[in-house]
């Protein structure tokens, strides 16, 4: 009996008797293999063209909103607002005010991204740099940049340093923590390759930790651009009346105090504008250039 | 510069090598030695925590042994230099910020080797040897794995290295494409006698792509034996096929005598 299953085995390894057999493949007959979309659907799947769609709802929600209320002084209508916008527009106003406010804020922004490269340079060459750079984040990275103002007009007056010192603190911690965590964060088998080559230390930071780390370190720069922008807005608010230049803040303030509604919803317009500019134009292009391209990030 | 036409290119003299865990103090491999001459396809073979990828490893110079010496041409490795080049098991030795033409380029500019035209004129030579041309200016994440092995091996073989370290570069790949890496290396090496240290777990692929194999046991490795081999994987005069005696001596013959022991 053992014996007969012990022979049987084999034969129920394989599965129910069907026959082999091999076919020919066919080249035609199958109907659609490839066909372009219509136009509605090439349309609907351009992301952009999406949200310029859901742009123009809102508009027409806040139009329409706005004629209900009737109310020029709590709620300007977009028409009026774009009308608003158009003026200081034409008159310059707006402008040297976004000019005014973007100069102040690169200032801001480079002296931040200096910083942050000193911060995550000695983070990286040594284990106190790096627990420096860990304390210094840990106390700092929560406290929002606006709370320092005050402190900055004792320490460097009213006018163009204060704003950027507070900018700095906005943009600092951000960039040098996120930088340093994408340093850290480099495989290592890109060091070891790095380190194959036998090149020097400055050419191993430039050429295989910044690439390596570039998604982190974009991020930094994103996140520092962000901070900064509404700090710098917040502060010109704050005291923009003292500080000569008078910025976009500083525009919006002096609006509101003549009451000319309008003339403050066209000059937060223009923060979300530029806000979305940089966000779409030139972040959105770096990462289409780099890490996109590379595959780091899809 | 000593030329030593005769003598080892390679010379692993007692090499003890140790790493830390967060716990512990491991011994990779104890006391072994063995020596590489050019143009030998030296395999290190041996089971999972053998230390085989350490040993390679320091011969790289990235790790320094804590006992005995590692020379290349006599002289003793103490870092990682272009004159020994890593080809690593994971698909992401590729830089990805780079094409592969920039990576093998890169490579060769990078270690001051070449400059400019000529090192794209070299970068391309073996880019076409490894039939890669029309991929020349992708970026690797958008190549098969097996591609971005064959880019890894261009760039070892551009850069001429006096000896290539492979780090089982075939592992992560499907058995069908494998094999074909292996014949294909097999083909590089018949155009140029290139010295190759290989390392690998799987016997066949120690079997088919070594001349020269060495075994080490397991945990802490240490030198078993070490055979040649012609790929053909012949029958000894014991009767057994290489592959067999191989396979015999790493899984079913009793552990090694454990005296020296002391971690």
């Amino acid at each position: 009996m053992s014996e007969a299953v012990k022979h049987a085995m084999p034969v129920q390894r394989a599965t129910t008797a069907r026959p082999e057999f091999v076919r020919e493949v066919t080249d035609t007959g199958y109907g659609v293999v490839e066909k372009p979309l219509g136009v509605f659907e090439t349309l609907w799947g351009n992301a952009g063209l999406r949200k310029v769609g859901v742009l123009v709802f809102l508009a027409c929600l806040w139009q329409a909103y706005g004629l209900w209320v009737n109310n020029d002084l709590l709620m300007p209508t977009f028409t009026q607002t774009v009308a608003a916008l158009w003026t200081d527009v034409a008159s310059g106003r707006l402008p040297a005010a976004a000019a005014a406010s973007m100069k102040v804020l690169l200032q801001g922004y480079v002296a931040g991204l200096a910083l942050a490269a000193i911060l995550t340079a000695l983070a990286t060459a040594s284990r106190i740099g790096s627990d420096l750079l860990d304390v210094l984040t840990a106390m700092f990275n929560p406290l929002p940049s606006i709370a320092l103002l005050p402190l900055a007009m004792i320490w460097f007056g009213l006018g163009d340093p204060s704003i950027i010192f507070v900018l700095i603190h906005a943009v600092l911690w951000s960039v040098a923590l996120n930088t340093h965590a994408g340093f850290r964060g480099v495989s290592p088998t890109w060091r070891m390759v790095g380190r194959n080559y036998g090149i020097g230390q400055i050419g191993y930071i430039w050429s295989i930790l910044i690439p390596g780390a570039f998604p982190s370190i974009l991020t930094g720069l994103k996140i520092g651009w962000a901070f900064a922008w509404r700090t710098l807005i917040a502060a010109e608010l704050v005291f923009g009346s003292s500080s000569g230049g008078g910025g976009l803040g500083w525009y919006v303030f002096e609006n509101k105090n003549s009451l000319e509604i309008p003339s403050v919803f066209a000059g937060l317009l223009t923060v979300i504008l530029l806000g979305l500019v940089v966000e779409n134009l030139v972040f959105r292009t770096v990462e289409r250039l780099t890490v996109q391209r590379w595959g780091m990030q899809q | 510069m000593v030329e030593l036409s005769g003598g080892p290119l390679l010379e692993v003299d007692g090499v003890t090598l140790q790493y830390r865990t967060k716990r512990n103090l491991v011994t990779a491999c104890y006391r072994i030695d063995f020596e590489i001459h050019r143009s030998d396809r030296f395999v290190i073979l041996g089971p999972s925590g053998c230390g085989k990828s350490t040993l390679l490893k320091a011969t790289g110079g990235y790790i320094a042994p804590v006992e005995g010496e590692i020379r290349l041409n006599g002289a003793v490795v103490r870092r990682p230099g272009p004159d020994r080049m890593l080809v690593f098991q994971e698909f992401d030795q590729l830089l990805p910020w780079k094409t592969v033409r920039q990576n093998v380029v890169f490579a060769l500019t990078a270690s001051g080797q070449l400059k400019g035209r000529e090192a794209d004129e070299r970068a391309m030579h073996y880019i076409d040897k490894v039939n890669l041309s029309k991929f020349a200016d992708s970026y690797p994440h958008t190549l098969s794995g097996g591609m971005k092995q064959r880019v890894a091996i261009a760039r070892g073989m551009a850069m001429e290295p006096e000896i290539l370290l492979m780090d089982e570069p075939f592992a992560a790949l499907d058995a069908l494409t494998r094999v074909r890496m292996q014949d294909e290396l097999l083909a590089l090496w018949e155009e140029t006698r290139f010295t190759l240290m290989f390392v690998t777990h799987s016997i066949s692929e120690a079997v088919k792509v070594g001349s020269r194999i060495l075994l080490l046991s397991a945990h802490p490795g240490q030198v078993r034996a070490e055979m040649n081999s012609d790929g053909s994987d012949p029958e000894g005069p014991d009767g057994m096929r290489l592959s067999a005696r191989i396979e015999r001596m790493l899984f079913h013959e009793g552990t090694p005598e454990r005296e020296t022991e002391n971690v």
